[in-house]
């Protein structure tokens, strides 16, 4: 996969590339893995001080795996787009002809991936921490809910993290910019999990319809990334 | 510096004059037929006088909101591309924001009066509120620097993403809201018998507030122009000053 060079840069390629690229360069410099992945466990941790009770932990305990989650997706678009601007390697990539949807389409794919990883890790930490619990049924809507949720935060995540590129002071406009523009993703998909978990009692098919929400979320997004992608590097 | 006129450094002309003082006059009859004049209401008593306030200004930070989706849409399409469409876009935006917050404060003292608490998690209610941060952040991303060209590109296609955030966000509050609320507050909707001087006061404040915006972004856009042109005859004269010292030391 990684030797093939793409003889005509198309999009896959391109992005292919791009996503292989970025995991190669978090599997050298583990950044996820020794500073973002304690950072969210730290932040679980800090949840169960500030709620201090067992029952109420147990009741919010979806919204906080994604809380948790929110709060690394920031810490990780950052880290996605410091790579890219360090030495000038967006504007390099753009004047060579790279293909602004391949970029973004990879960018998207590698911090999906890490996202995956980071959510699987904190949903362990709900079931340890937190007692959650939930079943073979439940655990199908779990991974389709992280599935379509770390989609849609991506999608979203690289598009403004590439508005954000390259200015100054973008480590304290992203959270500005990004939150409220997940708002649905966090609604979605905590109810989806309190139906995962069995939260109060809720059912497991009461969490599918959720699920509509954050398809069409993940859907929109990544449209709008990739047709919008090109323009704001374009400068 | 001298390079402009000195009608370059204004932002007033004889039209936005004309129109600042019949603002003045609507504001002053709309004062008086707010507060003294028209009638209390009959369950919600005094408190309604909020809403000669509030519902305009609520009213006029979409209206100035749809601007800027519409200046940038302007921007961004070829044919009519011009940093003036991104100044619209930009002065509307803070007066916008101005008015949302007038509406968002003056609302939640009523709610306090009327329901007895400041903030309800309707669906509505919600939504304005992100619309709120959501345009505080569109304005710190025009304060990010760059060229001109950079600003506006960067700020028309801010807008348009949130054109799509907005309508997601408030479906799924609603969704939300469905499961979590007992009871939806009883909606404004249901005072639709109005005493003819309360209507008539409120289309005046919806009005007034109207050529308030226009007069606003009016001037706003044309400081902003103002703005723009010194940020460029900054850097000419930059260049020129350079000029001379490297002329002074070749001689």
């Amino acid at each position: 996969m990684s030797n093939s060079v793409p003889g005509s840069a198309g999009v896959i390629a391109t992005a292919r590339l791009i996503a292989a690229k970025d995991l190669r360069v978090e599997r050298r410099s583990r950044v996820l893995l020794n500073q973002v992945l304690p950072f969210a466990l730290i932040v679980m941790v800090m949840f169960a001080f500030a709620l201090d009770s067992d029952a109420v932990l147990e009741r919010v305990a979806p919204g906080l795996v994604w809380l948790a989650t929110l709060f690394s997706v920031l810490v990780m678009v950052s880290r996605s787009f410091a790579v890219e601007t360090g030495d000038g390697a967006l504007d390099q990539l753009r004047s060579a002809g790279v293909p602004a949807t391949g970029i973004f389409i990879g960018k998207m794919l590698a911090l999906m991936v890490q996202l995956m990883v980071l959510v699987a890790l904190l949903v362990g930490a709900a079931v340890v921490l937190y007692r959650a619990h939930f079943s073979w049924a439940g655990g199908v809507l779990l991974v389709t809910t992280a599935t379509a949720a770390t989609c849609g935060l991506a999608a979203v995540g690289t598009l403004y993290g590439g508005l954000a590129a390259g200015a100054k002071g973008r480590e304290t406009l992203l959270p500005l910019l990004l939150l409220p523009v997940v708002a649905p993703v966090l609604i979605g998909a905590t109810r989806a999990t309190e139906s995962a978990f069995g939260t109060n009692g809720i059912a497991i098919s009461e969490g599918w319809p959720w699920l509509g929400l954050l398809v069409v979320f993940a859907v929109l997004f990544s449209v709008a990334g990739a047709v919008a992608f090109g323009p704001l590097l374009d400068e | 510096m001298s390079k402009h006129s000195p009608r370059d450094r204004v932002t007033g002309t004889p039209f936005t004059r004309g129109l600042g003082v019949v603002i003045l006059a609507g504001i002053t009859l709309l004062i008086i037929l707010a507060i003294f004049v028209s009638p209390a209401d009959v369950n919600q008593g005094e408190s309604v006088r909020i809403m000669y306030a509030h519902v305009p200004g609520a009213w006029l930070a979409y209206l100035a909101f749809v601007v800027t989706g519409i200046s940038s849409v302007a921007y961004l399409w070829k044919r009519t591309r011009s940093l003036t469409w991104d100044r619209i876009a930009g002065a509307s935006a803070e007066v916008g924001v101005l008015f949302m917050g007038i509406s968002l404060v003056t609302g939640s003292l009523w709610g306090r009066i009327t329901w007895g608490t400041y903030w309800t998690w309707d669906a509505r209610l919600t939504t304005t509120a992100f619309l709120f941060v959501t345009y505080i952040g569109y304005l710190a991303v025009r304060g990010l620097g760059g060229t001109h060209q950079q600003r506006a590109r960067r700020s028309a296609v801010l807008a348009l993403l949130a054109v799509l955030e907005i309508p997601l966000v408030h479906f799924s509050v609603q969704l939300w809201n469905t499961l979590h609320q007992e009871a939806s507050v009883a909606g404004r909707g249901t005072d639709v018998e109005m005493d003819g001087l309360m209507l008539f006061t409120l289309f005046l404040g919806v009005v007034v507030f109207t050529l308030m915006y226009v007069w606003l972004v009016l001037h706003r856009q044309r400081s902003l122009a103002l703005d723009d042109m010194l940020d460029d005859s900054g850097l000419d004269n930059a260049l020129t000053a350079r000029r001379a010292e490297a002329q002074g030391v070749a001689r």
